[in-house]
């Protein structure tokens, strides 16, 4: 098994606000993330494919097919958008990281035919990030 | 759907790695420039993975506060800017190795009341770095 890693970076808003709490506890367990209006993050996503190389081609799988992927999936839908509003698979959630990655995965999962998607990793920032392996064994 | 989560943390501090079980020379073959007498010091980085349940109300798998409320008090407090040698009880008698102050790290860690500790990542420089994920089943003591 070889794994092949792409990396791709998109900008976004978002807020966290679960309308079910009061003012007072949303602001204590979001903080600043709570604020009225939102804030953004220059999200970086490393996708991760693991399979066999090609005997004839030499690759697990066409990373121009891959770049494609990430592009209508992932920039198309979040580059550039306020999550909360923008994009409707994330109604009714806080658009954390660990939903986003989340989220990732589901959209990536079906699309990807060669190999087999191992390791979604995105980085809200340069010291935090969260892994998604699906329901993949620890 | 199985997730981690990772956070970054830094610190500095030095070091002196000396063994009281090896004489002077053989200190010095084995850590070379580490060796030396008065210590060194790095930058060191901390990621610390936890994992859990994402709670649906918050959507978190640990509220972020409280991971860096806990780590600040076990682990930036007592090691940030401090030498490990002298001001951390567990190193006067343990060389302070980085795979030494990785297990010491993830000792101090594994109570974190807010979802299981996976694995620490400790880098000493940009370019070493060093995991310990606790004791496994089949690993010896």
């Amino acid at each position: 098994m070889v794994y092949i890693t792409r990396k791709i970076e998109f900008s976004a808003a978002h807020r966290y606000h679960n309308p079910a709490f009061s003012a007072e506890e949303n602001r204590r367990i979001f903080g600043k993330c709570n604020n009225p209006n939102g804030h953004g993050h220059n999200y970086v996503l490393e996708v991760t494919v693991g399979g066999e190389a090609d005997p004839v081609t030499g690759m697990v799988l066409d990373l121009k097919e891959l770049k494609e992927i990430l592009e209508r999936e992932i920039m198309n839908r979040m580059d550039h958008r306020f999550l909360n509003y923008e994009v409707p698979e994330l109604a009714g959630q806080i658009p954390t990281c660990e939903n986003i990655a989340a989220l990732i995965w589901k959209l990536l999962a079906p699309k990807i035919n060669k190999g087999r998607l191992t390791r979604v990793r995105l980085w809200e920032s340069s010291d935090l990030y969260v892994d998604c392996y699906g329901d993949g064994a620890a | 759907m199985r997730l981690e989560l990772t956070r970054r943390y830094q610190l500095a501090a030095s070091h002196r790695l000396h063994s009281p079980h090896l004489d002077e020379a053989e200190n010095q073959r084995i850590y070379g420039k580490c060796n030396n007498p008065y210590g060194h010091g790095h930058n060191y980085v901390v990621e610390v993975t936890v994992a859990g349940e994402v709670d649906e109300a918050t959507g978190m798998i640990a509220n972020l506060d409280d991971l860096d409320r806990y780590v600040g008090r076990e682990i930036i407090e007592p090691f940030d800017h401090r030498y490990l040698n002298k001001d951390v009880d567990a190193f006067r008698e343990r060389v302070p190795t980085t795979e030494n102050f990785c297990i010491e790290i993830f000792e101090r860690l594994k109570q974190f009341p807010g979802a299981r500790l996976v694995r620490i990542r400790l880098e000493e420089t940009g370019h070493n770095s060093f995991e310990y994920a606790g004791q496994r089943n089949g690993d010896e003591k």
